[in-house]
């Protein structure tokens, strides 16, 4: 593997370790832009160009914004004095490392059995785009009710209620 | 160690982070957070396995993750909004203070 996949790979890590682990929720918010900066460079390094700069424009560009904006709206954006983790961190911990265990031992049991193609795919923009109202019309129309839906019950469950009504 | 091992191993180091953020935070957000980097290792692994299978020109693993990616945006949405409601019920995002169904 090339020294520049592990040095995303870390880069990606470290934000997300940090997006777990800083006390102020604010800084947590920066370092998730990290990692999702860094899932993003991993994407076109696997010659996704589409879904990478899919990543960028749907995660930095809307989902971090819109947890700034929920820190914001809740004044969570000082650094709270008591403890910021739940009551019995330790068996959360437990729980994911077993689980990375549990994972990382399968990838590399299975290591010789995957798959190894090394040529190129082409996905173009113009490919998705046939796919995506060719083959995959009924999902992308189905998508399109689950965003408006969740747009519009986003909303309303947010919507401020006047007192009295 | 082939490029896939080492994309699943990253995914999975990424998805044990995330799952250890949404376990161990208190604050709801941070919750929603940790949620969100497990998706997207996820999406990696989604991606990965497009990239080194034998037909990539199905473009299905590709699609999933593109798919995958819109559905995470509405759960985002959706998710912060129930946070700021429930900030405005109780004046507080701790989970161990959200402990009623009623309101």
């Amino acid at each position: 593997m090339s020294v520049i996949f592990w040095l995303i790979s870390a880069i990606t890590i470290a934000g997300a370790l940090f997006a777990v682990i800083l006390k102020n929720t604010v800084h947590c918010a920066l370092a998730l832009t990290v990692a999702f900066a860094g899932l993003a460079l991993l994407f076109l390094g696997l010659d996704a160009q589409f879904a990478g700069f899919t990543e960028i424009m749907v995660y930095i560009g809307a989902v971090a914004i819109l947890v700034v904006f929920a820190i914001l709206l809740t004044r969570g954006s000082e650094t709270p004095k008591d403890s910021v983790y739940s009551r019995f961190p330790v068996a959360g911990l437990v729980a994911a490392a077993g689980v990375f265990a549990v994972l990382g031992w399968a990838v590399l049991q299975s290591a010789g059995a995957l798959p190894h193609a090394m040529q190129m795919p082409s996905a173009t923009a113009k490919e998705i785009g046939y796919a995506l109202v060719g083959r995959y019309v009924l999902p992308l129309e189905i998508l399109a009710l689950l965003l408006t839906v969740a747009t519009i019950g986003a909303v309303i469950v947010a919507l401020h209620e006047k007192e009295g009504k | 160690m082939t490029p896939l091992t080492a994309h699943l191993l990253v995914a999975a180091l990424l998805f044990a982070i995330g799952l250890a953020g949404a376990l161990t935070r208190r604050n709801a957000i941070l919750v929603l957070i940790g949620i969100e980097l497990m998706l997207n290792a996820a999406n990696l692994n989604f991606i990965a396995f497009w990239r080194y299978s034998p037909h990539p020109e199905a473009l299905t693993g590709m699609m999933f993750a593109i798919f995958s990616i819109a559905v995470a945006a509405a759960e985002a949405a959706v998710g912060l909004g129930l946070v700021i409601a429930i900030h405005r019920h109780l004046h507080s995002t701790d989970l161990d203070q959200m402990n009623r169904m009623k309101g």
